[in-house]
């Protein structure tokens, strides 16, 4: 049952935020652009320096080394980037089921990078952080770029995976709709603080 | 075969052949004129200058001095290392990595080839300490720059994707794999090319002083052949060691990529 805890976590932009996601729990974020939600999950990804801790379950991420932290606190980037040519290298295992459900054929994987488009992308970077198989979860925007199809195609399959794994999420979501239809708690950045919404 | 001296006019032939070239380039508005004086000018105080210093050095093979001028020459070739970077380290490190890679690299270098290869006696003897030194540290130089700046370079253009890599579970070392090979490959290309064209397409630099200063071609050969395998061993060591380096100095130890350390461009 792995429950996410955010302790005194303070980047930049935000002064220390206290928070715990549990297990099976989606927390969504919002604010202004610039207001520092992906600095936030920057740091809880321990991609820049900060002060304070995140920890899954009992486990502090600065007790272990950073590269086990971020392939169990899987984030997902607003705009994701490709280091290979092809799309099958940047996977562990060509897993058919989990594209198919985002709407790609198993063939994606011969695909080259440079001819998907945004969307692709997106979804594909979807299945690149699940492939990882991460015990919590930082989506920023996941769904941006998706057509309406496409994003409830990629709800169902993040809560799905949620529902298996019990996994925490925190998102970061600029739809209301989206957040009203996912989420269980609801947050947004407001002067340097988190501030909690009711629903 | 003796020696035939050079005279000042027979130098300033050349140098006008070097002005003629700066004055068409600079009537055609093709640039590089400025340059070119102010390069050919340095060289001519720098070489008559280390004459004289080399004269002197000859005379008094004295240890200390010829110390001393070693470690001016691999000064001067540091900073040479940091100015040729586009956008290299800030701070100490800028110089650091390079001095100290060529540090490791030349020096011990030469340092094996006179004490076990050429064994001249004195062991420090300068007229072959001084000419070595500054063949290994030349080459060194240029492969350390190349890499180092082909590896600061190609972190700062593709840092999206290296961070990818790092979000995904990857150590630095694999997020970096890559532009590392890279960064290496194009510090050894020089030297893996003079190498092919040598005695085919080139003539080398040293084996054509040693046959013009009158000796029998053989020997200079396997001088020749001497010198590059050294230069060879010390650009890759140097290379390796300048880009192990810099490319660890690109993450810090949580692996997060820092190109705040790298110079604004």
């Amino acid at each position: 049952m792995p429950r996410l805890t955010i302790a005194k976590l303070a980047t930049a932009l935000l002064d220390p935020v206290n928070l715990v996601i549990e297990s099976s729990e989606t927390v969504m974020l919002h604010g202004l652009s610039g207001s520092g939600k992906s600095m936030l999950l920057r740091a809880i990804a321990d991609l820049d320096d900060h002060t304070g801790d995140a920890l899954l379950d009992d486990t502090p991420c600065s007790a272990i080394a950073a590269p086990e932290w971020r392939r169990r606190v899987g984030y997902l980037t607003a705009e994701t980037h490709w280091w290979a040519a092809f799309v099958g290298e940047h996977f562990h295992e060509r897993n058919s089921e989990l594209v198919s459900r985002l709407g790609l054929p198993e063939e994606v994987f011969d695909w080259e990078v440079g001819r998907l488009s945004t969307g692709e992308k997106q979804r594909l970077g979807i299945a690149r952080l699940l492939d990882n198989r991460p015990e919590a979860l930082l989506l920023d925007e996941p769904t941006a770029n998706l057509d309406q199809d496409h994003t409830h195609m990629t709800e169902e399959l993040l809560k799905d995976y949620q529902a298996r794994h019990e996994t925490p999420f925190l998102w970061v979501s600029h739809s209301p709709e989206q957040r009203s239809r996912i989420g269980n708690r609801h947050f947004r950045i407001e002067q340097r603080r988190l501030v909690e919404e009711r629903a | 075969m003796t020696l035939i001296t050079l005279s000042i006019t027979d130098l300033l032939i050349a140098a006008t052949l070097v002005v003629l070239v700066a004055l068409l380039s600079w009537r055609l508005y093709l640039g590089s004129a400025k340059q070119l004086l102010i390069a050919a000018t340095r060289s001519a105080i720098q070489l008559m200058l280390l004459g004289y210093v080399l004269h002197l050095l000859f005379e008094s093979n004295s240890l200390p001095f010829i110390a001393m001028l070693s470690l001016f020459m691999l000064s001067v070739a540091g900073y040479e290392v940091m100015a040729r970077q586009k956008q290299g380290f800030r701070g100490l490190w800028g110089y650091g990595i390079g001095a100290v890679s060529m540090f490791i690299s030349s020096f011990s270098i030469m340092l094996l080839t006179l004490l076990v290869i050429i064994q001249p006696d004195p062991w420090y003897k300068p007229q072959y300490a001084i000419p070595l030194l500054g063949m290994l540290l030349g080459n060194t130089m240029t492969g350390i720059a190349v890499g180092l700046d082909n590896l600061t370079r190609n972190a700062w253009e593709l840092r999206n994707q290296i961070e990818a890599r790092l979000i995904l579970g990857q150590r630095w070392s694999q997020a970096i794999a890559d532009i590392r090979k890279d960064a290496l490959r194009s510090g050894l290309i020089p030297i893996i090319n003079a190498m092919a064209a040598a005695g085919v397409v080139s003539l080398p630099g040293m084996m054509t002083g040693q046959i013009l200063a009158g000796s029998p071609p053989y020997e200079a050969a396997k001088y020749q052949l001497l010198i590059m395998y050294l230069i060879t061993a010390g650009t890759g060591f140097g290379s390796l060691a300048a880009v192990w380096l810099g490319s660890r100095h690109l993450f810090d130890d949580r692996h997060r990529l820092r190109l705040e350390r790298l110079k604004k461009k």
